[in-house]
């Protein structure tokens, strides 16, 4: 996937605008057969994939016992005996050799990464321009849920769920038949103006509907609770991996937090700047970028939690020299309904 | 006409500076913009500020990334591309011509001879590709 084709502005409002095609193929995918597919699934994952109705799907973690993340994951439940993850591409061996390290349960765990291809089609006019190339009824497919089917006569496994904070699908298809899926892809949302687009409006997108970016926002330092991702982590399930650390965190409360920031001064904060309140040091940019939509300079940082509410003047330290910022309510972009 | 004029010097960090007297005027190249795309930010010295052959001179930033921008000679800026503050894209449009970044008063214009011409620039970005 390139970082860009036509130019991450023009890629990032076509996709708020109409639609945009991005070729996923390199995420990662594992997948958990059996009896105790779901308990299996449970214990390792912050998430509650019992509470999953077949055909749905939910954003979830994957933690290590001291409640930092391994990965962050997208969990489907496809039978009560099958679980299909969709994991970050970089982390999809560590997370493999995790999940069957972990697994206590009769649950078959493969590794499938070689035999799914990722499409992702986002974007207001998403919607019709996948509907050309399928006789699934797509508007039947609420957020967040997912069906099988065939797009342009290739089965599919196709899921309404994004990183771009935009209406859209992620279908899962051979590998082989990706390079002329694309075309048809193309070709049947060119009367919409969809273009192909690639990692830079990918990351510019996910930022402003603040979605965590692993190795930025979460990593095997940072627990769920300080990511602001709270609604993710379901302490009543039972025990997962990463339960006790968190639920010890929840009593004695975080001491750092997620906080999203838009710069007031001139400059462009960056991954892994330097934050200060009132001159000092106090934590650090985890993303930072122009944000095409809003046309300002957002972020997101890391604050000790008394100082992480929005309405507070920080200063980034951009090579050197504190930049003025102020942190804010986010996410920072919300498509109407 | 080439993409590159003949009457420009270029270094291998891909700037270019156009010699009038001795005055140095200081751009990034048509490869550069390419390759960064869409410029949303430009840091440039302050006027009476003396740079080096080869030290950081100011930024570029692309959405994507930050890149220095590296002086193609030594001297003292004595004028800055204030139009580039406010509408940074220029530097999409128009590298070679209105989005130049500074004009410097050289103090060792044998320098120049030490850049890279025309041809061989684009011979080096081709061999770069």
């Amino acid at each position: 996937m390139p970082v860009q084709y036509s130019g991450i502005i023009d890629e990032h409002h076509t996709v708020r605008n109409a639609v945009g095609l991005f070729d996923v193929s390199h995420m990662g995918e594992i997948e958990i057969r059996g009896r105790d597919a779901i308990a299996c699934a449970d214990s390792l994952t912050t998430n509650a994939v019992s509470r999953l109705k077949t055909g749905q799907a939910q954003y979830s973690g994957l933690l290590y016992e001291h409640g930092g993340f391994v990965d962050d994951i997208l969990v489907h439940k496809v039978a009560e005996d099958h679980i299909f993850i969709c994991v970050n591409a970089s982390n999809q061996e560590k997370d493999y050799d995790h999940i069957r390290q972990a697994n206590k349960f009769k649950a078959e765990v493969e590794f499938r990464s070689d035999k799914y291809a990722q499409l992702a089609i986002q974007g207001p006019r998403a919607l019709v321009t996948l509907q050309k190339l399928t006789a699934v009824k797509l508007h039947e497919i609420r957020y967040y849920w997912f069906t099988g089917g065939e797009v342009s006569g290739t089965p599919a496994r196709i899921a309404r769920t994004g990183y771009t904070g935009e209406d859209g699908f992620e279908i899962y298809i051979a590998p082989a038949e990706v390079a002329r899926i694309w075309n048809e892809i193309l070709g049947a949302g060119r009367e919409f103006g969809i273009k192909p687009c690639g990692l830079g409006a990918r990351n510019t997108l996910r930022l402003e509907s603040k979605m965590a970016l692993y190795g930025h926002e979460i990593h095997a330092s940072i627990t769920p609770l300080e990511a602001d991702l709270g609604w993710i982590v379901k302490l009543d399930k039972g025990e997962f991996v990463g339960r006790e650390a968190l639920a010890r965190q929840k009593e004695q409360g975080i001491r750092r937090k997620l906080i999203g920031f838009e710069m007031r001064g001139r400059g462009i904060a960056r991954d892994g700047y330097e934050v200060c309140v009132d001159g000092a040091p106090a934590g650090w940019v985890t993303s930072g970028s122009p944000s095409p939509t809003l046309n300002k300079n957002i972020g997101l940082c890391y604050l000790p939690v008394e100082q992480a509410r929005p309405g507070r003047a920080i200063q980034v330290t951009i090579r050197n020299q504190p930049v003025d910022a102020e942190t804010v309510e986010t996410p920072f972009y919300k498509r109407a309904k | 006409m080439s993409m590159y004029p003949e009457e420009f010097r270029y270094t291998k960090e891909h700037e270019w500076v156009k010699v009038e007297g001795g005055i140095g005027v200081v751009g990034i190249t048509d490869h550069a913009q390419q390759e960064l795309g869409d410029i949303v930010y430009v840091d440039l010295p302050k006027v009476g500020a003396k740079v080096e052959m080869g030290k950081t001179l100011g930024s570029v930033e692309s959405v994507k990334a930050v890149s220095d921008i590296y002086s193609p000679l030594s001297g003292e800026v004595i004028e800055i591309n204030e139009s580039l503050t406010t509408a940074p894209e220029k530097l999409n449009e128009d590298p070679h011509g209105a989005a130049w970044l500074v004009k410097l008063r050289m103090s060792a214009p044998d320098q120049v001879n030490r850049l890279l011409s025309s041809a061989d620039y684009q011979a080096y970005i081709e061999a770069e590709k």
